[in-house]
């Protein structure tokens, strides 16, 4: 026995998240399997959230064919999705002649990949721009299209509104098998033991898109982690930089950037560093003080003092060297793999790009009438009513819920409404729970909230406290009561 | 809904209950103590080990027998109390300060005052603040989290413990999880001293056998899912980790106890200016902050390792807010007091010329055979002799009457 879908997407980050949204709008069964307890908890997770201009990418390359597409349609995503996205701009800024020269490469680069409104500036309108910038700044490349928003909340709305259009998704599913049945179509067998039978697969599976190939017997890309280390600094200084601040980028990476999130805080990163193991998820003192002596070139004002986490994403770099999409030697197996930067802003037209490519494999596409491109809405943030004192508004929400009144992260104000609705929509960790609402992604890091979110969770999931995970099978908080049935106080 | 009262006090701990009942004992009736818990008693309810109240009661209490004395008192003096409830918007007209709070029961409240006093504590701080490198597994809290999860909730976070930073909730926990049954195999502190009272050296590491690594720092947190082990670095002379010396320790938890900062967000919304030093706002000789009306006490001013003078300065500075609604707080001439030689900080920075004035501070690294002086110009105030002083343990003095032809207090060691 087995659930039979017309498509599997393996992999539920951006990309997998996109292309099931994608394929929502059609008469057509799909399923997502993702290997973690939540969706965008690979890479996508850890991504500094930046929509490109576009002005970086190899002309000729996918990577520049799909990104100023993938840029524009952000505008209609997050009218449709409801997440938060701003065109805040980036600049490149340049120190040296020589950087200036570079500027001039990039900008005509960004004009063969058709970015909009570049422009290169000089050093009085970049200062006017950006003041905490170091004034030895002698001009910068500026790309007004380029904007922010905050990944995984992108990730979790793609998937949710897939799902509200009869996307399935199946979380803590790790692909451990596939193979193809008499009538040549695709078995796929999850760890647990779950089978799943579709006429395609389409391999979005990030750093482990490799091992998902090779189940198939193509191994014609390997992946290889690039690390890259973030720190976040405390909301006392959001208003550092208004623009996401690129230096004049190495062979290797874009260099370490100054970038304003949407949630206000500034992030500073991201390293780059080729390493071996998949899950190496450490951050190092050597990262540490590249990330900040370099941020400190841009932007003097930036103390260390001020980080108040860090995390680190791993990149799925392929041997490929530009994002590996469309059909295989294997029929019906489609890949989206090897989806470095820019992919976060390539992945709307990434989706529709895999669409294309069912199309050719004469995967029948019929419109579903009843598509809903609106994703319901499932909580209001207080903390924006709070900021902007709105409190007649505010006080409009309560009557209506009390739980809005419930203040359970006092550092962000999430409330009780906000964190009932993110748990009863799936997100069953801590992590997740933070991810959707950002309750403890503040300056104390859950110092506080942590008992109080983990007793909503188990109230409303049903799970016993130390069963309770912050990613996970493994990941228990607090797995040992000090005795039978003293869980309540 | 809308309210109006004499005084309003942001947290319902030690601070917020001493400052409620001075001021109900100074003739203030109509007073709120605002608390995000559901219960009063702050960080107290979770300490029930004992330890509190020599200095204020002559007796050695537990954290919630402390607070219950405290408690009674506003239960019986019918001061009024809204649980679960947060502050989270504080307005100033100059006579009136609007309050905005979000209460679980009550909804949206304005809460119109003459008087607002900070007592909203402090928190820890975390790995971010420090920056440990490694990774992000489960089994890594703070341990006044582990002291809630172990002492209220009923469950330990691991069984094989590493604590990095001496501080005094980290050593009651690694006493307090030994107790439970867990091996705690280090207590790690980067600097060359213990971040927490000597007492609680001897009572909850030496007593157990717990090894105490001075001069050492937690160089990696290794493990995926749940925490596996940590590497631990000396500290050389250029103050950075000696990897040459590193070492690994197997945990399933590693607890951190490295410090706490002043929870003043809510005091810099109104405008109130902090002390780069304490970390709290800056004070006058009344403990009332730079904006007329809004006062601090308790370890939101600054961070205390004693509940007791946590009850003093805040009764203290519930009598000066109820001066102060009464129209009659006096400030005559403020005397600045100036920290002179292994003086962190001194606190309130001014003491008023003529009147009884209660200092707190700190030294700024351990020293032995010094005298601790109050000195205004050559006279001396107070001496005191001291065969060991630590920056973890704050002292307290009382000056009886500070001379009002003082121009500051010189306060150091010599």
């Amino acid at each position: 026995m087995s659930d039979k879908f017309d498509v599997i997407v393996i992999g539920c980050g951006v990309v997998g998240a996109a292309i099931a949204r994608e394929l929502s709008r059609y008469k057509i069964k799909v399923a997502v399997l993702e290997k973690e307890a939540d969706v965008s908890f690979g890479t996508s997770k850890a991504n500094s959230g930046i929509i490109h201009g576009g002005f970086h990418s190899t002309p000729g390359s996918m990577k520049a064919k799909l990104v100023v597409p993938g840029n524009r349609k952000f505008d209609r995503l997050c009218d449709e999705l409801d997440f938060p996205f701003e065109r805040r701009g980036e600049l490149m800024v340049a120190f040296s002649e020589d950087d200036v020269r570079i500027l001039h490469t990039y900008y005509s680069r960004g004009k063969e990949n058709k970015v909009p409104y570049l422009e290169l500036l000089g050093r009085d309108r970049v200062m006017e721009m950006e003041s905490e910038l170091n004034p030895d700044v002698q001009g910068a490349l500026f790309a007004p299209t380029a904007g922010i928003i905050c990944p995984y909340e992108y990730c979790f709305s793609l998937i949710a509104n897939a799902q509200e259009n009869g996307v399935e998704l199946f979380l803590n599913s790790r692909v451990s098998w596939i193979g193809k049945n008499h009538s040549d179509q695709f078995e796929v067998e999850t760890e647990k033991g779950c089978k799943f039978s579709a006429d395609f697969v389409i391999n979005a599976a990030g750093l482990f898109a490799d091992e998902i190939a090779n189940f198939v017997g193509l191994s014609t890309f390997k992946i290889t982690p690039r690390k890259g280390e973030e720190y976040l600094l405390d909301r006392r200084v959001s208003t550092l930089v208004n623009r996401v601040i690129f230096p004049v980028p190495s062979s290797s990476s874009k260099g370490m950037l100054v970038i304003p999130t949407v949630d206000g805080p500034v992030m500073v990163g991201p390293t780059a560093l080729d390493i071996d193991n998949k899950t190496d998820f450490s951050t190092t003192r050597a990262g540490l003080q590249e990330v900040f002596s370099q941020a400190q070139k841009m932007v003097p004002s930036i103390r260390t003092s001020d980080i108040i986490t860090s995390f680190v994403g791993l990149r799925p770099a392929s041997t490929v060297g530009d994002f590996i999409l469309g059909k295989t030697t294997v029929d019906g197996f489609i890949n989206a793999a090897g989806i470095e930067s820019p992919g976060l802003t390539a992945s709307p037209a990434i989706a529709e790009y895999i669409r294309d490519v069912l199309i050719k494999e004469e995967l029948r596409l019929e419109l579903k009438s009843d598509f809903e491109p609106k994703r319901k809405k499932l909580f209001t943030r207080v903390r924006h009513l709070i900021d902007n004192r709105k409190f007649d508004e505010f006080d409009k929400l309560v009557n209506e819920n009390k739980d809005y009144s419930k203040l359970i992260c006092r550092c962000e104000n999430v409330t009780e409404a906000e964190i009932v609705a993110a748990v009863r929509n799936g997100h069953h960790t801590l992590d997740g729970v933070k991810f959707a609402t950002r309750a403890g992604t503040g300056r104390c890091q859950a110092g506080f909230c942590t008992p109080r979110i983990m007793e909503i969770i188990s109230r409303e999931a049903g799970i016993p406290l130390e069963k309770i995970t912050k990613k996970g099978a493994g990941s228990e908080v607090i797995p040992y009561p000090l005795k039978k049935g003293s869980g309540d106080e | 809904m809308n309210k109006i009262v004499d005084a309003v006090i942001i947290g319902g701990g030690p601070a917020g209950l001493a400052a409620a009942m001075s001021l109900k004992k100074n003739g203030i009736d109509k007073i709120l103590i605002s608390e995000r818990e559901d219960y009063l008693g702050g960080i107290l309810m979770q300490c029930i080990h004992n330890g509190f109240g020599l200095h204020r009661f002559n007796e050695e209490l537990t954290g919630p027998e402390y607070a219950e004395r405290y408690m009674n008192f506003v239960e019986e003096a019918d001061i009024e109390v809204y649980k679960n409830s947060c502050t989270i918007d504080i307005i100033d007209d100059g006579d009136n300060k609007t309050v905005y709070m979000m209460s679980e029961v009550l909804g949206l409240i304005r809460v119109t005052t003459k008087v607002v006093i900070f007592a909203m504590g402090c928190r820890e701080r975390n790995r971010g603040n420090i920056a440990i490198p490694g990774s992000r597994p489960a089994g890594v809290m703070t341990a006044g989290l582990a002291q809630k999860m172990v002492n209220r909730y009923g469950y330990m976070p691991g069984k094989e413990v590493v604590i990095l930073g001496s501080g005094d909730i980290g050593l009651i926990m690694a006493r307090r999880m030994t107790w439970e049954g867990a091996k705690v195999k280090a207590v790690v502190e980067v600097q060359p001293y213990p971040g927490g009272l000597n007492r609680n050296i001897v009572q909850c590491l030496n007593d157990f056998n717990i090894p105490l690594y001075l001069s050492h720092t937690v160089t990696n947190i290794n493990g995926n899912n749940r925490i596996t082990s940590v590497d631990i670095a000396p500290i050389n002379e250029f103050r950075e980790p000696d990897i040459k010396e590193q070492f690994t320790l197997t945990c399933d938890t590693l607890l951190l106890s490295v410090g706490l900062i002043p929870e003043n967000e809510l005091s810099q919304k109104v405008g109130v200016i902090l002390d780069n030093v304490t970390s709290g706002p800056l004070v006058d000789a009344n403990l009332m902050t730079n904006i007329p009306g809004f006062f601090a006490c308790g370890n939101v001013l600054h961070v205390h390792d004693l509940v007791d003078f946590v009850s003093e300065e805040s009764e203290t500075c519930g009598k000066n807010a109820a001066d102060y609604i009464k129209s009659c707080l006096s400030l005559d001439k403020e005397i600045p007091l100036k920290p002179g030689h292994l003086v962190r900080y001194v606190l309130p920075t001014k003491v008023e010329a003529g009147k009884k004035a209660l200092i707190s501070l700190r030294a700024i690294a351990p020293a032995e055979d010094v005298t601790l002086y109050i000195k205004a110009g050559d006279k001396v105030l107070f001496k005191k002799k001291h065969k060991k002083i630590f920056p973890s343990e704050m002292q307290r003095i009382v000056i009886d009457e500070v001379p009002s032809d003082a121009e500051t207090l010189d306060v150091l060691f010599e």
